[in-house]
């Protein structure tokens, strides 16, 4: 008695309906990735200019003076041009790669392998969600060809900077509006994303896979589904009344009497705080939604490389759930010296800390499982554990700006660029990058080279602490965030240290080839993967690799065993999920 | 393998938190009554951090390079108690750290945002615009003149929107580029923002709030060191940002009563 | 009128519906619009908390009077609910096309009611009370005219024959949920606009 969806979709014939406009939840899966890889290599090009302008301020950056003639005639970038590089890499990155990859990427993909179905719950829906993610991004980008270039307003857009239009600088015009469509329309392709997700974890299960038995990747899809609907949900209207404040004269995050460019604004009555309040309680479960994800990965990918169960999966499971409770509680730690009752500050503090617990129980988890382990180090293994450093570092750090008292001083500093680099922009690519290794035999049917994965590792771990670990250090300094140049007297000590810092970024941006090249070579050349390459337990390994239109042939495997079961003794150290009882 | 990435994070941890700990870059000298507290909150955060820090990443090391696959098939082994001692450690341990740090540092950052200013305290006003700061002085009649956005013009100076032509009280208002003070008096900074966003962050003196417009913020603190600090924009509010800089300068009593009066008789 | 809706399947384990081929179907499609109520709700939500903050940061809040129009089209709308539970249970077409035709007639009068304000000089951009009520209704209505669209596969799909049970309840539970959206927003609007 067959338990899946009776197919609703025999395999598609025509090159468009298989590669392009396909409802197969693989093909969008993989979409997802790509789009991701386009965006962060454009997000850290990005990033090397504006690192070279903070290094360099006078020297031309070869080349982009042909690209930018306005942003940077002769190659040196104006003020103006620096703070919409760094508002477009802010965006990027935030929304178009860590929301995209580890989540929309391999969600897609590995989602209803992991639960036995043979597609998610709304396959029309899925494909909706990729062309309206595909787009909003081409709306993001048009922002540097069209008008006088993109916002300079930061990925947080904060009003009534973002809110006036064009009077407050350079790219406030038409830039800014296309942000805010763009980031909307994103909005509302996520909403559709974790509408499958969720339907597919609680529907289309098949039989023997309770919830319980759930990979601890999929737990983590899950959870942070739900985190998105409601996340999204509250960012999308806030960018619709930005945009009528924008175009239609609407006052809703402005206030009376602004006078900018010597010209009165229109406006009365808005509370530029009331933007704050409705960005962040999206920003903070946002960053969440970055990073649960990860958590999952790792914990699916430790246990296989460690052939040993994670430790306390049920309590991994509880922290995950608690900490996306918890997300929703402590949004004003970003607003604690906005101007909002400084009574707030105290009582957003106190989950802010208390969340600290469940992400602390997690790294110990992590840890624990490695004891008495049986380590086998391959690429995936060593960006799983570089995750638990780089987690670490980056966590550690939040503490202090958890507490509004040494808030004073440190926010806005690059103790916080720092911060946020190190748990998302190091992490959650760690997140990715494991993810990567391990699955694109899966995936692609392929392995990919595991000396180049090895030294991509290396360098790369290396590189990171040397980009991010001395920006703690100038925060500690005093080093204002968001400059575009160092020219205060008390910076000038400092600027040493951003060298040392833009020649780490160069260098480990310039690393990031290695893998670029091996996921290109591995595509075209790897060995063929067998079905298990890693021994491990989950469904999708129960499949060919590749995996067949329907994932599992016509056969949903009827699931016995949880996805942790590693360890045994005897010639066989593990058990499948499927495996017969 | 394991013993290369159990060197690597130890040499690492080792590192960064060395320097940390020798301050090769850290805060510069407090000039405020305030900031010993909250040096003193930032001083115990450090040690915990370093503590949780410099542990996690030897764990982590440690058992990486005890635990790599070896010849000999090695039974696996679980952790100790399950995860009962993780949840325990990290609820006790971090929760108690967090408990003494959360009631600490309540009360600094009550005494700076949420106590009143003291009696007799200095009171100046700020005007925040991209891309500067101004300040103006009550004058002879202790009363500063209305604002008026509608009069606020940058190239005739009148950065407060002053009706200098009818109300009496702005007439004797004394506007300049820099925040000059008398060393240990209590001053109220009140904050006005003419445009967007802005941010007052002076590191020595402790101290940062943002400006938003619409609102008036008010701010009080007292410097204890004469000297001449920088005060910047931490809020991003245009082009102009990274440039948006005035000085504090912390005169003597004397050198500012002094100051003070030849303002005053220029007006 | 051709019932064509499919009777209950033979029981299975799990929650199954039958479809027109005969074969099991899991509820996803209730499952989705249940999601989407949650996150439709949080939406509003949103933009509630961003009314009620607006009312007491600018000292320029004049409370709108709602045009008598509008309570018409609540009636409208909670009629056309009646008209598909009605098809519904008892799986006729008849109250089907009944609700199409309310759930059009309410957006015309939404169209109206605009247009009335319109004419009083009360746009978007008048003051932040108007601004609220044309945001929350226009929203409202888009929302509605997305419902019309389930109705109306709803409505192809039972002319042809399969429709199932659980597709039904679904575009029903959808346009029930957007009437008692709509009550909420009459309510807000009257005691806070």
């Amino acid at each position: 008695m067959t338990h899946g969806v009776t197919t609703a979709h025999a395999q598609p014939q025509s090159f468009l309906r298989r590669h392009v406009f396909s409802v197969d939840h693989k093909v969008i899966g993989r979409q997802y990735l790509d789009l991701a890889l386009v965006a962060v290599v454009t997000g850290m090009v990005l990033s090397w200019i504006m690192r070279f302008h903070l290094g360099w301020p006078e020297t031309p950056v070869p080349g982009l003076g042909k690209l930018a003639p306005t942003g940077a005639a002769g190659g040196v970038i104006t003020p103006e041009y620096y703070l919409a590089l760094m508002t477009m890499h802010g965006t990027i990155m935030v929304f178009f790669v860590l929301t995209t990859a580890p989540f929309a990427g391999f969600g897609n993909f590995f989602l209803p392998l992991h639960v036995g179905a043979e597609d998610m719950a709304f396959p029309r829906i899925n494909m909706m969600s990729f062309w309206v993610t595909l787009l909003a991004f081409l709306v993001l980008l048009s922002a540097f060809f069209i008008g006088d270039g993109p916002p300079l307003s930061g990925w947080t857009a904060y009003a009534p900077l973002s809110a006036v239009g064009k009077d407050a600088g350079p790219g406030q015009g038409v830039g800014q509006t296309l942000w805010a469509v763009s980031i909307a329309m994103f909005c509302v392709a996520q909403l559709l994303g974790s509408l499958n997700f969720i339907a597919t974890t609680l529907d289309l299960r098949t039989r023997g896979m309770s919830l319980a038995r759930l990979p601890f990747a999929t737990w983590a899809w899950f959870i942070t589904s739900v985190i998105g609907l409601i996340a999204f949900a509250v960012l999308m209207p806030a960018c619709i009344l930005l945009i009528l404040d924008r175009v239609a004269g609407t006052s809703f995050f402005i206030p009376a009497g602004l006078v900018i460019s010597d010209r009165l604004q229109p406006h009365a009555g808005g509370s530029p705080l009331l933007w704050q309040h409705l960005f962040w309680f999206f920003g903070h479960p946002e960053v969440y939604i970055a990073i649960l994800p990860g958590f999952g990965i790792v914990s699916q990918i430790l246990p296989v490389f460690a052939r040993k169960p994670l430790l306390g999966p049920r309590v991994f499971i509880v922290c995950l759930i608690a900490i996306a409770f918890l997300s929703y509680t402590v949004w004003g730690h970003h607003m604690f010296l906005s101007g909002m009752n400084p009574v707030s500050a105290t009582l957003f503090s106190v989950p802010t800390l208390v969340i600290t617990i469940p992400a602390t129980i997690i790294c110990l988890l992590w840890i624990g499982t490695l004891y008495g382990a049986r380590l086998r180090f391959t690429a995936a293994a060593l960006f799983a554990l570089g995750f638990v450093s780089v987690f670490v570092s980056g966590g550690i750090s939040g503490f202090f700006l958890a507490q509004p008292s040494t808030d004073i001083y440190l926010h806005g500093t690059y103790f916080v660029v720092a911060h946020f680099h190190f748990v998302m922009g190091v992490a959650a690519m760690f997140g990715i990058f494991a993810g990567t290794y391990f699955w694109f035999p899966k995936m692609f049917g392929r392995m990919m080279n595991e000396t180049l994965g090895k030294w991509h590792f290396w360098l790369t771990f290396i590189g990171v602490y040397c980009v991010f670990m001395p920006m703690h250090y100038l925060g500690l300094a005093g080093n204002v965030r968001r400059y575009s140049a160092f020219t205060d007297d008390y910076l000038q000590p400092l600027i040493p240290l951003h060298r040392f810092i833009t020649i780490a970024a160069l260098f480990t941006g310039a690393v990031q080839l290695i893998f670029l090249y091996n996921l290109i070579r591995s595509r075209l050349r790897g060995p063929v993967a067998p079905a298990n390459p890693w021994e491990a337990t989950t469904l999708e390994w129960s499949t060919s690799s590749p995996p067949p239109h329907d994932n599992f042939g016509g056969h949903p495997p009827v699931v016995t065993h949880g996805p942790n079961e590693f360890g045994g003794a005897g010639p066989r150290d593990y058990v499948m999920q499927a495996e017969p009882q | 393998m394991g013993k290369l990435f159990a060197v690597v994070v130890t040499l690492i941890a080792l590192a960064s938190a060395t320097i940390f700990a020798l301050h090769i870059w850290w805060v510069p000298p407090d000039i405020s009554t305030h900031g010993s507290r909250i040096d003193r909150q930032l001083n115990e955060t450090m040690v915990v951090a370093g503590v949780l820090f410099v542990g996690a990443q030897l764990a982590l090391a440690f058992f990486v390079w005890r635990f790599g696959a070896s010849a000999t098939a090695r039974p696996i082994k679980s952790f100790p108690g399950g995860p009962t001692p993780m949840v325990v450690l990290a609820t006790v341990l971090v929760g108690a750290e967090i408990l003494v740090l959360t009631l600490v540092g309540s009360k600094v950052w009550a005494d700076v945002y949420q106590t009143p200013p003291a009696p007799g305290a200095l009171q100046i006003e700020m005007q925040a615009e991209q891309f500067a700061f101004y300040f103006r002085y009550a004058g002879a009649d202790g009363r500063f003149g209305a604002m008026h956005p509608e009069l606020m013009n940058d190239a005739s100076e009148n950065f407060f929107g002053l009706d200098l032509a009818n109300d009496t009280t702005a007439r004797d208002d004394i506007v300049v580029g820099s925040l000059v003070i008398p060393v240990n008096q209590p001053i109220v900074l009140r904050m006005h923002s003419k445009d967007v966003n802005h941010s007052f962050y002076v590191p020595e003196l402790r101290i940062q709030q943002d400006i938003v417009p619409g609102l008036v913020i008010p701010l009080h603190f007292t410097a204890t060191t004469p000297g001449k600090y920088e005060l910047v924009c931490t809020q991003l509010c245009g082009l102009g940002h990274y440039n948006m800089r005035a000085f504090v300068e912390v005169k003597t009593r004397s050198d500012f009563d002094q100051w003070l009066k030849e303002k005053a008789a220029a007006l | 009128m051709s019932t064509a809706v499919l009777p209950p399947a033979p029981t299975l384990p799990g929650r199954s519906v039958a479809t027109a081929d005969g074969g099991p179907e899991r509820r996803v499609a209730e499952t989705g619009v249940w999601i989407a109520i949650g996150t439709i709700s949080m939406s509003f939500a949103a933009l509630t908390s961003a009314l009620v903050v607006r009312q007491s940061s600018g000292a320029d809040w004049q409370h709108l009077h709602l045009p008598a129009l509008l309570y018409v089209n609540t009636l409208v709308l909670l009629f056309s609910s009646m008209t598909l539970e009605l098809s519904r249970r008892r799986l006729g077409s008849f109250g089907l096309h009944a609700t199409l035709i309310l759930g059009i007639l309410f957006l015309v009068g939404q169209g109206l009611a605009w247009r009335q304000l319109a004419a009083q000089n009360l746009h978007l951009a008048t003051g932040p009370s108007s601004a609220f009520f044309y945001v929350f209704t226009v929203l409202h209505a888009l929302h509605v005219l997305g419902g019309l669209g389930g109705l109306g596969l709803v409505e192809r799909r039972l002319a042809a024959g399969a429709l199932s049970r659980t597709t039904f309840k679904a575009a029903a539970l959808y346009w029930h949920f957007m009437a008692l959206l709509w009550l909420y927003l009459l309510a807000l609007l009257t005691i806070r606009g």
